[in-house]
């Protein structure tokens, strides 16, 4: 039964919602604002917020000094392309956890879980040396493989639970039908579960896109994501802060633009399953 | 064997001809280097080598100084080959050079002129009399001061001054009032960061990190002497927060005007210089790092250095390369195109004598001094059993000079006492000697 919700509790929610949304902006907007400024402003204190003089040198001597687009490709290669195998390989995965679990599903789960809990470093040498072993060092399937490997534990719970909300009759009538494992995967089971997956792919595209360990420590030249090239930016030398917010602005635009326009899936697949 | 398969092998036999070819034509070699101004000069300049050297093509990899150095040692210890050009420091030459992952530089070409390099800094680059790494740009620390200010407070700054003449001036010219402090010093933790400043102090204060047999020294008078000093200049002359402070901080602060002197790498003499940038461009005066009259001053000895990696498949492009970007002539190229004032200092003698250098680079005569002062191969009072100014020469140094400097950095921040901060720096040295077998 839903509760009344009086006018006064809705105000406050909603300022108490704006304050911690400005709250959590705020920093990413400062960025935005400082790469307009100049060297000197951007360290000036007090600091002005929105009256100095807006510049665009910042952006010209970044795109100058690096190519952005090809940092930016590579960007959207890795971490579309490392969805993507993710989700062909979680999604049967996914669908034997939901439909037919076994005595240790549970714990097959969770112990999945757990390889999120080593710390990334740990495996560092072992890769390196696969890698140099296998000669795909800098590579776009060494760093595809990689970034599945991350995210796939993610990437099979978000799909367990949006599977375990679809009722197993359907399937077991697609069954009766005469539909295959691999019909009832195809047919069936995606296509109600496609709200479910789409919010999945784009929350991990954005884990792939910011993961800043793996894709800095096995990329050189060919495979640099744009991670690489903010830390191309940062100085510990020398104050380069605006050039630094300039790069960090590029390389933020493309995936906060794609965060606004899927914001409804996106929330949606944060809350799905999480109200019974 | 179908026709599909004669086809594909077809198309890999051409494809694997083509590899060769490209490979015959163009040797190209891959520079690892850090975000700092004169590194990107360089890379500015990458045209000019190659119309010297049309065969040889160059990538760049630039990277935050932290990320570079874990990226390169994890590609050096494994022989991964990713680079065939490492800029890296005077830390790392030591180590690596005498596990054999660096190529040696005998070889150089003769107008390359390793005699005419400044001997404290090829002193930090050689190994058992084997030169690994070429340096590109050196720098120590001195003391920059506000003219200004020293003036109003009636003093006069000694070329050489002593501890307690810096703590003396630092409060004469403290007004909190007006949000200027006496001193800005670095309190950030890390080995590269408070400790590379609080090593190099405690060297003038006659202490060391350990004796000769490598037992850590964190419990002697000359440590407490160092730290206690340090602590008291900072929490009544300092500014608030410094326990967060490191060089861009400090460089953002004396440039607003709000630190009377500095003491920090030479390479800041340029920044705080530059009118574009620094509010207080003309009234900065320079002097050599503070001593306490023990025949040490507490001034560094750093070199950003190119090294070409023992796993390198292009020995002779990347060797070429290097003596072309730490040769005479590239300081000259430099000078041609972005003026003298911004040629990369600190690494030959031909510099400092040049008038033309010696004019535009007003700094010029402190940096060289402060980088003659320092010698890595015997930094401090007592006799110590490694090199380094403000480090230590041992691949544990990174995880230990880190750790103790947390503790000296909650010192400042208030948050523990010298004497806990001295305890727990020993009782960590301690136990990081003895597990990696040095006791």
């Amino acid at each position: 039964m839903a509760r009344a919700v009086t006018t006064r509790r809705k105000t406050i929610t909603t300022i108490v919602a704006w304050a911690i949304g400005i709250l959590i902006f705020f920093p990413i907007l400062w960025t935005i604002l400082t790469s307009f400024k100049t060297e000197a402003e951007a360290i000036a204190d007090p600091p002005s917020f929105l009256f100095f003089n807006w510049t665009l040198e910042n952006y010209t001597l970044v795109q100058e000094r690096s190519n952005y687009f090809r940092f930016l490709m590579n960007s959207v290669i890795l971490s579309v392309g490392s969805t993507l195998l993710g989700i062909i390989i979680a999604v049967p995965a996914a669908w034997a956890m939901a439909f037919v679990p076994g005595r240790r599903t549970k714990d097959v789960l969770l112990w999945m879980l757990s390889t999120k809990m080593l710390p990334a470093v740990g495996v560092l040498f072992p890769i390196v040396l696969i890698a140099r072993t296998l000669n795909i060092y800098d590579s776009y399937i060494l760093l595809i493989m990689v970034l599945m490997l991350i995210n796939l534990p993610i990437i099979v719970w978000m799909l367990y639970t949006y599977f375990r909300e679809i009722p197993g009759e359907i399937l077991e009538a697609a069954r009766m039908d005469g539909a295959g494992m691999r019909e009832e995967i195809l047919h069936v089971l995606t296509p109600m579960a496609l709200p479910g997956i789409a919010s999945t792919v784009l929350l991990n595209i954005i884990l792939a896109w910011n993961e800043a360990f793996w894709t800095l420590n096995l990329t050189t030249v060919k495979a640099a994501p744009l991670t690489a090239f903010i830390a191309s930016y940062s100085s510990p030398e020398g104050l380069f802060y605006a050039k630094l917010s300039a790069a960090s602005t590029m390389a933020i635009a493309p995936i906060l633009i794609l965060g606004w326009f899927s914001q409804k899936q996106l929330v949606r697949g944060l809350t799905f399953g999480a109200v019974k | 064997m179908t026709a599909e398969t004669r086809a594909l092998m077809g198309a890999c036999a051409v494809a694997a001809f083509a590899a060769t070819g490209a490979l015959a034509q163009d040797t190209t070699i891959t520079i690892a280097t850090v975000n700092n101004g004169d590194m990107i000069r360089m890379q500015g300049l990458t045209d000019e080598f190659t119309a010297e050297h049309p065969d040889i093509a160059v990538e760049w990899v630039t990277l935050e100084e932290n990320v570079l150095r874990q990226r390169v040692t994890t590609d050096i210890s494994t022989s991964g080959g990713q680079f065939d050009v490492m800029t890296i420091g005077t830390y790392e030459v030591p180590i690596w050079g005498a596990q054999g992952w660096l190529q040696p530089l005998d070889d150089m070409p003769d107008d390359w002129d390793a005699d005419d390099l400044l001997p404290a800094i090829r002193g930090g680059l050689t190994v058992d009399g084997t030169l690994y790494a070429a340096p590109f740009y050196g720098e120590s620390s001195m003391v920059m001061y506000r003219t200004d200010l020293m003036e109003a407070a009636g003093l006069e700054m000694p070329d050489a001054p002593t501890w307690d003449f810096i703590k003396e001036a630092a409060a004469a010219m403290t007004d909190t009032d007006n949000e200027v402090y006496g001193i800005c010093l670095r309190g950030k933790a890390g080995w590269g960061e408070n400790m590379a400043f609080l090593t190099a102090m405690s060297n003038s204060f006659g202490a060391r990190w350990f004796d000769e047999d490598w037992a850590p020294q964190f419990d002697t008078e000359a440590w407490a002497n160092t730290v206690n000093f340090y602590l008291d200049l900072m929490n009544n002359y300092g500014p608030p927060g410094a326990a967060n402070n490191g060089f861009n901080e400090n460089l953002a602060l004396f440039q607003q005007g709000k630190c009377g002197m500095w003491i920090d790498a030479t390479v800041a003499a340029s920044f705080v210089t530059n009118p574009a940038d620094s509010t207080v461009a003309d009234s900065v005066g320079f002097a050599l790092a503070p001593d306490n009259g023990l025949g040490k001053r507490g001034n560094w000895l750093w070199a950003w250095s190119l090294a070409v990696p023992a796993g390198t498949d292009a020995e002779e492009a990347a060797k070429t390369f290097v003596a072309w970007a730490t040769s005479k002539g590239y300081t000259e190229l430099v000078a041609e195109t972005e003026g003298w004032a911004n040629v990369p200092p600190g690494t030959r003698q031909s510099l400092y004598d040049n008038p033309a250098y010696q004019e535009a680079a007003p700094f010029a005569a402190m940096t060289l001094e402060s980088i003659n002062a320092a010698d890595p191969t015997n930094p401090t009072v007592d006799p110590v059993p490694y090199t380094g100014v403000q480090f230590v020469a041992i691949p544990e140094f990174q995880g230990l000079g880190t750790q103790v400097g947390q503790e000296f950095s909650a010192a400042l921040a208030g948050q523990q006492s010298a004497e806990e901060a001295l305890e727990s720096a020993q009782a960590l040295a301690e136990e990081e000697m003895e597990a990696a077998g040095y006791r």
